[in-house]
């Protein structure tokens, strides 16, 4: 019954003179995010987008692909009918009321629009009159102006349209408005999840992924890009880092006390992922840490991890409990690829006993331990960056 | 250069398979149940892979039901007696290093009022005997027992046990999981007292997808999928042409030269064994004085100090593909896998790798191994967790 989307937006309304230039980039994301599906026809006009679709489009897969655009307030089925002629337009409005609310009981509220101010009828005239001629033929409805269970909106331009169900879009905004920035990505459960809240609001995103081979294993690998594949889902393709850690993992095991290790491993990390997200223009890092929940995530560890990094590092979960975390990663799909267990053989670089408090100075200290050639081997894991384009 | 030593997990197909499956895809593509000459033609092929097989079990072609690989006969094996058998007893004995194929159909049964009792194993991976027939009694109505465990490499002496068993209670089924066995023994169920045999196509170079349950023709056991009543109704569905083609193939190559081949397998063993004890802190697990009562094909051994997983993935990336032994390979309470069974320290149980040859194998793989093996393990040594 549906040909056609009406799609609206919230936030991206009030941006002001930049306006157009969200609508242009949530224009192209929904193309984006159609692609795949068919030969969808999306258009811009009036501070709302029209998507007509192809002959044989599948309504359900059209619909789920538009949950995930961002910008997205509410997704609108549209009946189009081909015929301006009022007396025609209001059979084949009460022929959608007969078939889409079979049981047709009801408050209804009609609302109306023309593109032609020359148009035999005024809005308020198309209101009443079209709300008559529903009442004659269902008796059983009944009008409520102020709180209607449906609104029925009908538009007359070239051809007529006729809607009544809003779907709930994601909201958020348009990937692409707000720049881009860096996202760590660990094949655990959070970081997906950091990536995506951070995407939502209209953020672009690259990744990077440390791997550490023997310890972790291809198919640890794998798993992150499958990760970056379900998050591609929602920001469109993901330009993702793999970044060979191993050496200088054992480095620092073999040259600095080991409960610090981690420390100075992330703070290793982050120093690569900023180098990298300069380099390729990101404003700003994502991880996907929480207050607490391991020792590495405790406010003395963040902030001796923070330490290294002059770009803003945002923690989109950082206030966040585990369970909310598993409930959006459970939403978004990457649950059950974030449990895989792949990734254990890491472990074995974690002490016993990690510092929980770590001091900023005494870490600063350890990392002297490194001086002789920690630069060189930052140098090459930079330079054998294994870039992947993830879509 | 790529040396595979995961042989029991599963084979490199000879190029007879390939060739005879892919000319049974391209022209022979007949449903065998069809009434038509494609039919009879494709039929021919499953009954002459019916017919090697039966051959080299001494058995007769009737006796062999073609199944969808390992698992499916041992289930089928399993849960197939339980249904026949469940006027007769309610109770069924198994070691407690079975594959999960055979102890999770056994947990299913054990919620649905089967009894089951798990023996233990000695440090050699060998079933107690005395624990094993005191089970016996007369509601036993199956024995599953492993010919070769996939782990360890042990072997049991099933036709004695089942002599054995047989003594205490004649009408208990003797069900041989010999899917790492069939091909490296010479196997003649009848005579060796077992009444259900599981087989594996793709452990003994043939296809993945297919394998076969021999039930001897005293025995009755139920099916255990429902359709089109394929394969006297014992295993429903239009039979794997290719892959039953494939399997035949590949049982009549790998009885070629069988005893040769086994030969040089053992020597390969001892080889490999003694080269490992050349570095320090290795453990061979469940091989005794006598190297010929393992299996000829499986060799587990243990690396202090080192995880397998990282040890797995060093060697991986020299080309040398092997698999770690599971510590837990189990979800029963009680039950613990075949490492923690046959008593393996409890810190090696996580350092634990399983090697295992085929006769694609050569010596020098082996020497080329344990050179990597005594470059890698020094220098991942120093790196495990203190």
């Amino acid at each position: 019954m549906y040909k056609a989307f009406l799609i609206k937006y919230a936030e991206i309304g009030i941006k002001g003179n930049n306006r157009y230039l969200f609508e242009n980039a949530l224009r192209d994301q929904i193309k984006n995010a159609l692609k795949e599906l068919g030969n969808y026809l999306v258009t811009k006009e009036q501070g709302r987008i029209y998507i007509e679709c192809p002959e044989d489009y599948d309504y359900e897969e059209t619909v789920e692909a538009l949950k995930r655009v961002f910008g997205i307030a509410w997704i609108c089925p549209v009946m189009i009918i081909d015929t301006i002629d009022w007396e025609e337009l209001k059979t084949a409005v009460g022929n959608y009321v007969e078939e889409r609310y079979p049981d047709r009981n009801f408050t209804f509220k009609m609302e109306a629009k023309r593109a032609d101010k020359n148009y035999p009828l005024t809005t308020p005239e198309m209101c009443m009159d079209m709300g008559g001629y529903l009442l004659d033929r269902f008796p059983e409805l009944k009008v409520d102006v102020h709180n209607p269970l449906v609104r029925i909106m009908v538009e007359v331009r070239t051809r007529s349209y006729v809607y009544s169900e809003v779907i709930p879009g994601p909201g958020g905004m348009p990937v692409g408005t707000s720049g881009k920035a860096m996202l760590l990505l660990s094949g655990g459960i959070d970081s997906p999840v950091a990536g995506y809240m951070v995407a939502k609001r209209g953020v672009s995103i690259d990744a990077v992924y440390f791997h550490a081979p023997p310890y972790t294993s291809e198919r640890a690998k794998e798993k992150v890009v499958d990760l970056a594949k379900l998050i591609s889902r929602y920001t469109g393709p993901i330009k993702l880092h793999v970044i060979n850690f191993t050496d200088i993992q054992l480095y620092i095991y073999e040259k600095c006390p080991h409960e610090e290790l981690t420390i100075i491993m992330r703070r290793y990390m982050m120093r690569i992922a900023q180098t990298i997200a300069e380099e390729s223009g990101c404003l700003g890092l994502i991880t996907g840490e929480s207050i607490g929940q391991v020792a590495s995530q405790t406010l003395h560890s963040l902030s001796a991890t923070n330490e290294v990094c002059t770009m803003p590092v945002y923690r989109p979960l950082i206030a966040f409990d585990k369970q909310d975390i598993v409930n959006i990663s459970e939403k978004i799909n990457t649950y059950e690829t974030s449990i895989l267990p792949y990734e254990d053989c890491c472990t074995i670089f974690v002490a016993k006993h990690p510092v929980t408090k770590p001091s900023t100075k005494v870490i600063r200290h350890s990392e002297k331990l490194l001086e002789e050639k920690i630069e060189e081997l930052v140098k090459t894991a930079l330079e054998t960056d294994e870039v992947i384009m993830v879509k | 250069m790529e040396i595979y030593l995961d042989n029991a997990a599963t084979t490199r197909p000879y190029d007879s398979v390939r060739k005879i499956m892919s000319d049974t895809l391209e022209f022979e593509y007949g449903n065998p149940s069809s009434m038509h000459g494609m039919g009879v033609k494709a039929e021919k092929y499953v009954k002459e892979a019916a017919e090697i097989i039966a051959k080299n079990l001494k058995a007769d072609r009737r006796e062999i039901i073609f199944t969808s690989g390992g698992t499916e006969s041992n289930n089928l094996a399993v849960i197939g007696t339980a249904l026949a058998l469940k006027r007769r007893g309610n109770h069924i004995i198994t070691t407690m290093i079975e594959h999960p194929s055979v102890h999770n159909p056994l947990f299913f049964l054990e919620e649905n009022g089967y009894r089951v009792s798990y023996i233990p194993v000695d440090s050699m991976g060998r079933v107690k005997e005395e624990e094993l027939l005191e089970a016996v009694c007369e509601d036993t109505i199956l024995v599953s027992l492993m010919y070769v465990n996939n782990e360890v490499g042990s072997v049991l002496p099933i036709s004695e046990l089942s002599r054995k068993i047989k003594e205490k209670n004649p009408s208990v089924y003797i069900h041989a999981d010999a899917i790492q066995a069939f091909g490296k023994y010479k196997i003649y169920p009848a005579r060796e007292g077992i009444d259900l045999m599981s087989a594996s196509g793709h452990k003994i170079h043939g296809p993945k997808g297919i394998g076969f349950l021999y039930v001897n023709s005293k025995v009755k056991i139920k099916p255990i999928l429902f359709g089109g009543g394929q394969q006297k109704g014992m295993r429903s569905g239009t039979e794997n042409v290719p892959g039953i083609a494939g399997l035949g193939q590949a049982v009549k190559e790998c009885f070629l030269e069988q005893e040769e081949r086994i030969q040089r397998l053992y020597e390969l063993k001892e080889h490999f064994v003694s080269r490992v004890g050349e570095i320090e802190g290795t453990y061979a697990n469940c091989i005794g004085e006598d190297i010929k009562s393992t299996a000829p094909h499986i060799v587990s051994i243990s690396f202090e100090g080192l995880k397998s997983e990282v040890l797995l993935h060093a060697l991986e990336d020299k080309g040398i593909y092997v698999s770690a032994g599971s510590a837990c390979a189990s979800n029963h309470p009680g039950l613990s896998g075949t490492l923690k069974a046959v008593g393996i320290r409890k810190d090696l149980l996580d350092s634990t790798l399983r090697f295992s040859f085929s006769g694609f194998t050569a010596r020098e793989e082996i020497d080329r191994t344990i050179d990597v093996l005594k470059e890698l393990v020094p220098v991942l040594r120093k790196y495990s967790r203190r």
